[in-house]
């Protein structure tokens, strides 16, 4: 198991969701990848995406511009 | 029986939302596709501009497929569509946008993905009769044969009003269940859409793309005309989403942050621009997009602060960065409403 962090800051949706797929594909079940972005729309959008393709959002956390959304990655 | 597998290109709006849905209830494994070209409406105003803040922001793509159960595909053909955008062989609609050829585009892309993921068709939200330049009756085989996808494209909401394809003549699925939905009426789509107990749907006014809007597509123009080339990065095209465009000179043109949440946006963008802002008075940041000399810093910075709150005072002091430089100060006398050119906002 292997814990990436990705750089997905000032860039606007859709294209965090666009990074966080290309990098979740890529990655192994049961990695941990953790978001870094700043568009205030991520923070429905990549829940959302891990929803309907079977990860697991860990946890939100939110510094005033700054959002980090933890993710792991299941069977999907 | 095998279950078949169809990808659906999925904007958002209700009509790919319905077309996904028909086949999905025919038992076929259906999974969206939605591509990003950098011009989509979607989500990028929301995001940048504070006083959107208020509203929900969704993906509406995301959404669809959240509620239809299915997986979303979505892929940046930000690159790719350049070809679509500067040399559009179907030519453009009343603004820049090439939207058949944009059509095609994204067909043969599905077409390209389910080849190589092993699904069995296509299917589109496009009714007949729908949009003037690309879901016409003319169109549709246009749109099938240039794609590559021939009869693998199914339309599932004006499918009985064209010919049949692979899908219904092998009995994948069930042509009687298809539609036969045509024109710019759009009762018959809210029928169906209550007849499957959806009571919410996007309804995006002036369609999902910046190219059909006609504001947008004089700033394209002007950054063309300016650079002498049809040529533009993601850059060039999200800024052109954001501030008041003003080109006060050929050479040079100010993107004025409109409000706190376009200042921060544009804040990003600092490093690659000359860049002024008010310091005597609260006001925008402003990028200088071009070559600027000191007379033309003199009236970008005159410029500047008539957006400022020392609009009405005798002088306001803006500080200028050039790229790589240190900032310096300047008192100007902001410029009148008048002295603003009739041409000079874009």
């Amino acid at each position: 198991m292997s814990e990436i962090e990705l750089d997905a800051r000032n860039i606007l949706c859709p294209l965090p969701v666009i990074r966080t797929q290309d990098k979740i594909n890529s990655m192994a079940v049961n990695d941990i990848l953790v978001v870094h972005c700043t568009d205030p729309g991520a923070i429905v959008d990549i829940p959302t995406w891990c929803r309907i393709n079977g990860h697991e959002v860990l946890g939100i956390d939110e510094q005033d511009r700054d959002i980090a959304i933890r993710i792991k990655v299941c069977e999907s | 029986m095998q279950q078949r597998k169809a990808v659906a290109l999925v904007s958002g709006g209700l009509d790919s939302m319905l077309a996904a849905k028909v086949i999905q209830e025919q038992g076929v494994h259906v999974e969206g596709i939605n591509f990003f070209t950098g011009f989509c409406v979607e989500g990028h105003t929301h995001a940048i501009r504070k006083k959107d803040k208020a509203k929900p922001k969704r993906n509406n793509a995301l959404w669809v497929a959240e509620q239809l159960g299915m997986k979303l595909h979505i892929i940046d053909v930000i690159e790719e569509y350049k070809d679509v955008v500067l040399n559009p062989k179907h030519g453009y609609g009343a603004n820049l946008n090439p939207c058949l050829d944009c059509k095609v585009f994204m067909v043969s892309k599905a077409v390209e993905w389910a080849r190589k993921h092993g699904f069995d068709f296509i299917i589109t939200g496009e009714v007949i009769g729908q949009r003037p330049m690309s879901q016409r009756k003319q169109t549709m085989p246009i749109v099938s044969a240039e794609s590559g996808a021939e009869d693998l494209l199914l339309r599932p909401l004006c499918a009985k009003n064209l010919p049949e394809t692979k899908p219904e003549r092998e009995g994948w699925v069930n042509r009687d269940q298809l539609h036969d939905f045509s024109g710019r009426s759009r009762k018959p789509q809210f029928a169906l859409a209550r007849e499957f107990g959806f009571t919410d749907w996007a309804q995006p006014a002036g369609g999902c793309c910046f190219l059909t809007d006609a504001q947008y597509s004089v700033k394209l123009s002007d950054l063309w005309q300016a650079r002498g080339k049809r040529q533009y990065e993601i850059d060039d095209i999200m800024l052109l989403k954001v501030g008041r465009h003003i080109r006060p000179r050929p050479h040079f043109k100010l993107i004025i942050g409109r409000e706190e949440g376009e200042n921060r946006f544009m804040e990003g963008y600092r490093k690659q621009f000359i860049h002024l802002k008010t310091v005597s008075h609260m006001g925008p940041l402003a990028l200088l997009d071009g070559v600027a000399n000191e007379d033309d810093l003199q009236l970008a910075a005159r410029i500047v602060a008539r957006y400022s709150q020392g609009r009405d005072a005798d002088q306001v002091r803006v500080e200028i960065t050039r790229i790589n430089e240190t900032p310096y100060e300047i008192d100007v006398a902001p410029i009148h409403s008048d002295d603003i050119k009739e041409g000079w906002v874009l």
